[in-house]
């Protein structure tokens, strides 16, 4: 592999990297604005409740779960969703690298990226084994 | 920062400021980071090889953080945080320049060049065992307390692989969010993620970090460092103070 076809690659892999991370933060940002302004207008007054651990119920706790939430116009369901959307992007970037690797054939990192993705599939599984 | 200020002012329970945290630092990172990899200052070869050791020091982190009793946490927090402040008011190293390349490093293509005042320069990557070994550190403490551990990661990156201070601080930057991902899935399956809270947290920190790089190259970064050590070595003797005695 030429030198010059690699560096060129390696600037647009770059480019859109970028991007990607940029619209992930602004659509879940977005989202998260969205849901916290609702939720403020019907939930502003009350008092908090952060003192004590009781753990979230399951419908914030897993993704069809919170996508029926957010989809029933849950305001809370909605952050969630907008959070969630903000903890795929960097799993997204190392999906979108594990591709561009294997179009410039750097198998070497192809199996680098490979590894990461599945560690953070794993936890985004829950980690179940934990 | 925000973990002792939501636990120590507010009264938050330890494990919603950790998940809250975690998730404002993934914003961040990914919200900076867009724009330094456009730059050409973050090496994205050496950041994905680290984040194989920071993702799994991350998972490591967040099963131990469930295992142990919250006041650990809070005194593992005060440690850290000293430890951060000590860091933050060493002086930026020099770059040495002109040094013989390393084998391991050039066979998995680290070495690169970034850009400078005076043109492109390249730089040579050394140490890349030890520099993973202290990635799985950095990944384990940002696992178990929710945050980036830049500073972790910064001393692996300048003083075992010797990268320049501009690649080192972006590139660690760049892993940060995938760092905090790995862990933010345990987190959220557990319940720790609670969106009224995380809300506020999250777009402050977006906010206050957009705010930050504007204002930023107005202060003079000597006294500024010196405050912010300053502030977190007393947040750190409070988390310590509250860890041994129970209180969290």
């Amino acid at each position: 592999m030429s030198s010059t076809s690699r560096a060129w690659n390696d600037e647009r892999l770059e480019r859109i990297i970028g991007t990607l991370l940029q619209v992930g933060v602004v659509l879940s940002g977005a989202l998260v604005v969205t849901g916290g302004v609702t939720y403020l207008i019907r939930h502003g007054s009350e008092p908090s409740r952060y003192g004590t651990f009781a753990g979230e119920p399951s419908d914030l706790r897993t993704l069809s779960g919170i996508v029926g939430y957010a989809l029933s116009l849950h305001a809370r369901g909605i952050i969630q969703l907008g959070l969630l959307f903000l903890i795929a992007t960097p799993v997204a970037r190392v999906a979108f690298s594990a591709a561009a690797f294997a179009l410039e054939r750097d198998w070497l990192y192809v199996a680098v990226t490979s590894v990461v993705l599945a560690v953070l599939l794993f936890s985004l599984a829950g980690g179940h084994l934990l | 920062m925000v973990t002792p200020l939501l636990t120590l002012a507010f009264g938050v329970d330890i494990r919603y400021a950790v998940g809250a945290t975690l998730v404002s630092v993934i914003a961040t990172s990914s919200g900076a980071a867009a724009a330094y990899v456009r730059e050409g200052f973050t090496n994205i070869r050496i950041g994905m090889f680290l984040e194989v050791a920071t993702t799994l020091g991350a998972v490591t982190g967040a099963a131990v953080a469930l295992r142990i009793p919250t006041s650990a946490i809070a005194v593992i927090f005060g440690l850290v945080l000293l430890y951060s402040a000590y860091v933050s008011r060493r002086p930026i190293p020099a770059t040495i320049e002109g040094d013989a390349p390393d084998h391991l490093a050039r066979w998995l293509r680290m070495d690169s060049t970034y850009p400078s005042v005076d043109g492109t320069k390249a730089y040579h990557v050394h140490n890349v065992p030890s520099g993973f070994g202290l990635m799985y550190v950095a990944g384990v403490v940002s696992g178990l307390l929710g945050i980036g551990s830049g500073s972790v990661k910064v001393i692996a990156m300048d003083q075992a692989m010797r990268i320049p201070f501009k690649v080192s601080t972006t590139t660690s930057n760049f892993m940060i969010g995938v760092t905090a991902a790995a862990s933010a899935g345990v987190y959220l399956k557990r319940g720790y993620v609670d969106p009224g809270l995380a809300m506020p947290v999250m777009l402050g920190v977006l906010l206050g970090s957009f705010l930050g790089a504007r204002v930023l190259p107005r202060l003079r970064a000597r006294a500024l460092r010196m405050v912010f050590s300053l502030v977190v070595a007393a947040l750190a003797l409070e988390m310590l103070y509250h860890g041994l005695t129970g209180r969290i």
